[in-house]
C-alpha cells in the first residue's frame, strides 16, 4: 500500500481506541504518513477519522477512561512514551478544528498565546512570527492594520485562517486540520485550499476533508476509513479514480455518504 | 363552561398567593425604612454607645462587622477558589470527587448555631484564640464555604470548553489553560458568588455568639485576638435585653444592617448582570 | 521563493531539535499547584470530619454521663441537672412543622406563578425581589417578629405574642426563597410537550398544570420541600427572639402551636453563655449540637441521592 520509499513522520500501528461508555471508535488501525505530503482522511461520519486525530496529538488524553491500544510514533518516537512533555507534543503537531474557534482577545494575542505559553516573550521575535504565519496563512494584507482588535470581529472565513496561522506560528512539523472548511463560503474554502497546497512544501499536512470533492482536489494521498477500520490507502490521484476497495468505490461514486 | 370557571380561579387564587408572599418583602424593607430612618445620623454611624446603648451610635458594631466580614474573605476565598477549581477542573468521577460533593452538601446544611460550637471548640478552645476576631473570621469562613465553592465551580464551568481545548492545542499545560483561559473569563462568576457570600456571612449572629462577640467593649478591637462587637449581635441584644431601649435607634441598627447586606447583593448582581453583557462569545 | 519568504526552511525527515519547553522550575510550580488545588478540594471532607469530631470531643459527655432515659425525658431543668431533651424537641418539631405547612403551599404556588403564569415583566420584578428575600438576615426578621408580629398576635388572642407559631410564620417566609427556588427548577424541568400535549386534548392552562406538570414534578417539589425543612430545623436567631423559651412540651391540640416552645438551637444559643466550661450542662448542649448535625446530614444526604450526582458531560469527549 505505501511505497513511498522515505522515513514517515508519523507511524500508527494496530491502534485501536475505545470510549468510556463502550464504544470503539478505533480497530486496527494503520497507517504511515510521510513529510511535506497532504494527507487526507476521508470517511462518512463516525468513521473515526476525528477520533484519529485527536489521538496524534494526545487531545484524546481529555477523555476520561478511554481504552487505547497500539502505537502511534512521532519521528521515531511513541506518542504515548510517559516521559514526553505533551505540551511540547502539541507545539509539533498542531490542531486546526472545524469550527473557528479564536481566544478571546485580539488577533495578535491569539497568535502568539501558544508562543507564550512556551516561553518565548521577546517582543520582536513575537512581533516577526505572528507576521509570518499571518502571510503563510493569507490573511496578513487584511489584518496588518488592525492586529490589536478582537479577533472575534473577523469573518468566519478570516478567524477560521487566523485559527491557521495560530498554529503556524507555532512552527509545527505536522498540521493537523478537521474539516477546517465546513462553515466556509467558497471563496474562504479556495484561500485555506490554496494556502495548504503551498504550506504542504514546508510542513506535513494531515486533513479531514468536508467533501469528496475536496478529498480528491487536496490529497497527496489518501486513506478511507470507514467504521473505525482503514479500509483503503493510495495515491490521491489513483483512490478517486480507481479505488481497489468496492466499500471505497461505493463512497467516492456517491452511493452512500 | 365550569372548566373555564375552573381556569380563571385558579389563576386568581395563585396570583393572589404569590403577591401574598411578594408584596410583604416589599412591605418589610418600607417599614424598616421609614421606622429607622428616623434615628440615622452622622452621630449613629459613627460613634460608639453611650448609658447603656440608649445613647449614641453603633460605630464599633459597625467597624466589628467589617472586619469579621473581611476575616471571613480571607479564611473563604482561597479555599473555596480552590476547591471549585478542583471540581471542575481536575476531579474525575470517582469515589472521592463524590465525597468532595456529599461533603460540600452538608456543609452547606448545617445551622449555624453548630457552626458555633465547633468554632468554640476548635478555635477557641483547642487552638486557644479565645473569643476573638480570629476564632469568628475562621468560624464564618467555613461557613461561607459551601455558597461561595458552589458560585465559583458554576462560573468556572461555563467558560465555553473549546477555549480549553484551543489552549491545549496549543501547547499550553493543564495550569496554564487554567490560568490564562479559565480563570479570567470565570473571575465576574466568581466574584459574584464571593461578595453574595459575604453578604451573608456579615448578617449571621448565631456562629459569632460563642467566638468573636461580646456585648460592649469600652474600646475598639486592636488586634485579631481581641473580641469585637458586631451588627446583627447588636442588633439582637438591644432589641431583647437592654431595658428602655429607644425604639427608634433599634429599628435604625437593623435598617443599617439591612442596607449594608443588601448593598452587597446588589452588587453581586449588578456584577454578574453587567459582564454577561459585554461577554465577547 | 525569494529570500524574503515567509516560510521557513524546508522540513527534514530527521528528529527535529529539542525545542526549549518552560523552564523546568516552572514545571515543578506548576505541580506545587495543582498539588495545593487538590488539597484544598480534599479539605471539605477534612472539615466536615472536623466538625463533629469537635462536637464529638466536647459532647460526648453527655451520651455517657446521661442515661438514654433521662435524655428523653420530659423535663428539661438543667439547674437542677435535668436533661430531658424532650420539649426541646418537640419545640423544633412544632416550629418547623409550623412552617413547613406555611411555607411549602406558599412557596409552591408562588412557584407555579413564576414559571407558568406570570408574564416576563412580572417575571422580571418578582424573582430579584424573591432574593432580596433570601438575602435578608435572619436577625432582621427576627427582631420584625418580636417587636411587630407578637404583639399583633397577641392581639389576636393568645396568651402571649411569642409562639411555636410566630416562629413558624417567621421561618416560613425564610425558607420561602429555598422552596420556590428549587419548585422553579424542578417545574421548569418538566419538558414543554408535556404541557402542549395536554393543551392539545383540549385541557386549560390550570388542567394542564395540575394534572400533568405537578405530578411530573414531583421529586424534584419533594427535593423543595425537604431542603426547606433543613433549612428551617437550623435556624437560631429568629426563633430565639419570637418563640417564647419556655422549654415546655405544650399540651396536644390545635392550641400547641400558640404556646411558648424552646427549640433545640435557640436552647444552645441561649444557654451556652452561662454554663461552666467542660461541666455537664455544657457538654449536653454540644450533645445537642451532634443531634442537629445527625439530623441536617441525614436530610441532606437523602436529598442529594435523590437528586444524583453531578457529573461532568464535558469529560465524555465533546469538543
Amino acid at each position: 500500500m505505501d511505497e513511498v520509499g522515505q522515513l514517515p513522520v508519523l507511524s500508527i500501528k494496530n491502534l485501536f481506541f475505545t470510549y468510556p461508555d463502550g464504544i470503539e471508535a478505533l480497530h486496527n488501525v494503520s497507517l504511515n504518513i510521510y513529510p511535506n505530503e497532504i494527507f487526507v482522511l476521508f470517511g462518512p461520519a463516525r468513521s473515526g477519522k476525528t477520533t484519529l486525530l485527536r489521538l496524534v496529538n494526545r487531545l484524546s488524553d481529555l477523555i476520561d477512561g478511554a481504552v487505547v491500544q497500539g502505537e502511534i510514533t512521532f519521528n521515531g518516537q511513541s506518542v504515548f512514551d510517559r516521559s514526553i512533555k505533551v505540551a511540547n507534543l502539541r507545539r509539533q503537531l498542531s490542531m486546526v478544528f472545524a469550527i473557528p474557534s479564536p481566544l478571546p482577545g485580539t488577533i495578535r494575542s491569539n497568535l502568539t498565546y501558544g508562543l507564550m505559553m512556551a516561553g518565548i516573550r521577546d517582543p520582536l521575535v513575537l512581533d516577526q512570527r505572528a507576521k509570518q504565519s499571518l502571510e503563510q496563512a493569507a490573511l496578513w494584507d487584511e489584518v496588518k492594520d488592525r492586529l490589536d482588535q478582537s479577533a472575534f470581529a473577523l469573518s468566519g472565513g478570516q478567524q477560521q485562517r487566523l485559527c491557521l496561522a495560530r498554529s503556524l506560528a507555532l512552527e509545527p512539523e505536522v498540521i493537523l486540520l478537521d474539516n477546517p472548511t465546513s462553515g466556509l463560503d467558497p471563496l474562504s474554502t479556495g484561500i485555506v485550499e490554496d494556502s495548504l497546497d503551498e504550506l504542504k512544501a514546508r510542513y506535513t499536512i494531515i486533513l479531514v476533508p468536508h467533501s469528496i470533492q475536496q478529498a480528491a482536489r487536496m490529497a497527496d494521498r489518501a486513506a478511507f476509513m470507514l467504521d473505525g477500520e482503514v479500509v483503503e490507502v493510495g495515491k490521491g490521484s489513483e483512490l478517486f479514480t480507481n479505488p481497489q476497495d468496492e466499500r471505497t468505490e461505493d463512497y467516492v461514486t456517491g452511493r452512500f455518504g | 363552561m365550569k372548566r373555564q370557571q375552573t381556569q380563571r380561579a385558579a389563576v386568581g387564587i395563585i396570583s393572589s398567593v404569590a403577591a401574598l408572599v411578594v408584596v410583604p418583602i416589599v412591605l418589610v424593607i418600607l417599614f424598616i425604612g421609614i421606622k429607622g430612618v428616623s434615628a440615622i445620623s452622622w452621630e449613629f454611624i459613627t460613634a460608639p454607645p453611650r448609658e447603656g446603648m440608649t445613647e449614641g451610635g453603633i460605630m464599633p458594631a459597625i467597624l466589628g462587622t467589617v472586619y469579621l466580614t473581611l476575616g471571613t474573605a480571607i479564611v473563604s476565598i482561597p479555599l473555596a477558589i480552590g476547591a471549585a477549581i478542583y471540581l471542575a477542573e481536575y476531579a474525575t468521577e470517582n469515589r472521592l470527587t463524590h465525597w468532595v460533593r456529599l461533603a460540600i452538601v452538608n456543609l452547606a446544611g448545617i445551622p449555624s448555631i453548630v457552626y458555633g460550637l465547633f468554632g468554640l471548640g476548635a478555635f477557641v478552645l483547642f487552638m486557644k484564640l479565645g473569643t476573638s476576631i480570629a476564632a469568628g473570621s475562621l468560624t464564618l469562613g467555613i461557613m461561607t464555604l459551601p455558597v461561595v465553592i458552589s458560585t465559583a465551580e458554576e462560573a468556572i464551568l461555563a467558560v465555553p470548553q473549546r477555549f480549553r481545548v484551543v489552549s491545549l492545542s496549543l501547547g499550553a499545560t493543564r495550569w496554564q489553560t487554567i490560568w490564562h483561559q479559565v480563570l479570567p473569563h470565570a473571575l465576574p462568576g466568581i466574584l459574584t458568588g464571593v461578595i453574595l457570600g459575604l453578604s451573608r456571612a456579615a448578617g449571621e449572629t448565631a456562629p459569632l455568639l460563642f467566638t468573636a462577640v461580646a456585648f460592649y467593649l469600652p474600646e475598639l478591637p486592636r488586634s485579631l485576638l481581641d473580641q469585637t462587637m458586631a451588627l446583627p449581635y447588636h442588633l439582637y441584644v438591644i432589641s431583647t435585653q437592654v431595658p428602655n431601649m429607644p425604639l427608634s435607634k433599634q429599628y435604625g441598627t437593623a435598617l443599617v444592617l439591612l442596607v449594608i447586606v443588601l448593598s452587597l447583593t446588589l452588587v453581586a448582581t449588578l456584577v454578574r448582570t453587567r459582564v454577561r453583557r459585554r461577554r465577547e462569545w | 521563493m525569494s529570500d524574503t519568504s515567509p516560510f521557513p526552511p524546508p522540513h527534514q525527515a530527521t528528529p527535529p531539535p529539542e525545542r526549549p519547553v518552560q523552564f523546568g522550575w516552572s514545571l515543578f510550580v506548576e505541580r506545587i499547584i495543582e498539588r495545593l488545588i487538590w488539597v484544598t478540594g480534599i479539605s471539605t471532607i477534612v472539615i466536615v470530619a472536623l466538625i463533629f469530631y469537635f462536637l464529638v470531643r466536647e459532647g460526648l459527655p453527655t451520651f455517657l454521663d446521661i442515661t438514654w432515659r433521662q435524655l428523653f425525658g420530659r423535663r428539661w431543668y438543667p439547674i437542677e441537672d435535668i436533661f430531658g431533651l424532650w420539649p426541646l424537641i418537640v419545640g423544633s418539631i412544632l416550629v418547623t412543622f409550623g412552617a413547613v405547612v406555611i411555607a411549602v403551599p406558599l412557596g409552591l404556588t408562588t412557584a407555579i406563578y413564576l414559571g407558568e403564569i406570570a408574564p416576563q415583566w412580572q417575571r422580571e420584578i418578582l424573582k430579584p425581589l424573591i432574593e432580596v428575600l433570601a438575602g435578608i438576615p435572619s436577625i432582621v426578621l427576627g427582631f420584625l417578629g418580636w417587636v411587630a408580629l407578637a404583639p399583633v398576635i397577641q392581639n389576636l388572642g393568645a396568651a402571649t405574642g411569642l409562639t411555636a407559631f410566630t416562629g413558624s410564620l417567621i421561618l416560613a417566609y425564610m425558607a420561602l426563597p429555598t422552596i420556590i427556588s428549587i419548585s422553579e427548577d424542578a417545574l421548569y424541568a418538566v419538558p414543554k410537550e408535556y404541557r402542549d400535549g395536554a393543551l392539545a386534548i383540549g385541557a386549560t392552562q390550570w388542567q394542564s398544570i395540575w394534572r400533568v406538570v405537578l405530578p411530573a414534578a414531583r421529586s424534584g417539589l419533594v427535593i423543595a420541600v425537604m431542603l426547606g425543612i433543613g433549612r428551617t430545623i437550623g435556624e437560631t436567631m429568629a426563633v430565639m427572639m419570637v418563640t417564647g423559651n419556655a422549654a415546655n412540651i405544650p399540651a396536644l391540640g390545635p392550641g400547641m402551636f400558640f404556646q411558648p416552645v424552646r427549640t433545640m438551637t435557640a436552647t444552645i444559643a441561649a444557654e451556652m453563655g452561662e454554663v461552666a466550661e467542660g461541666s455537664l450542662h455544657y457538654s449536653v448542649l454540644f450533645g445537642i449540637g451532634i443531634v442537629l448535625f445527625l439530623i441536617t446530614f441525614g436530610i441532606n444526604s437523602l436529598a442529594g441521592r435523590l437528586v444524583g450526582v453531578q457529573t461532568n458531560d464535558r469529560r465524555k469527549g465533546k469538543l
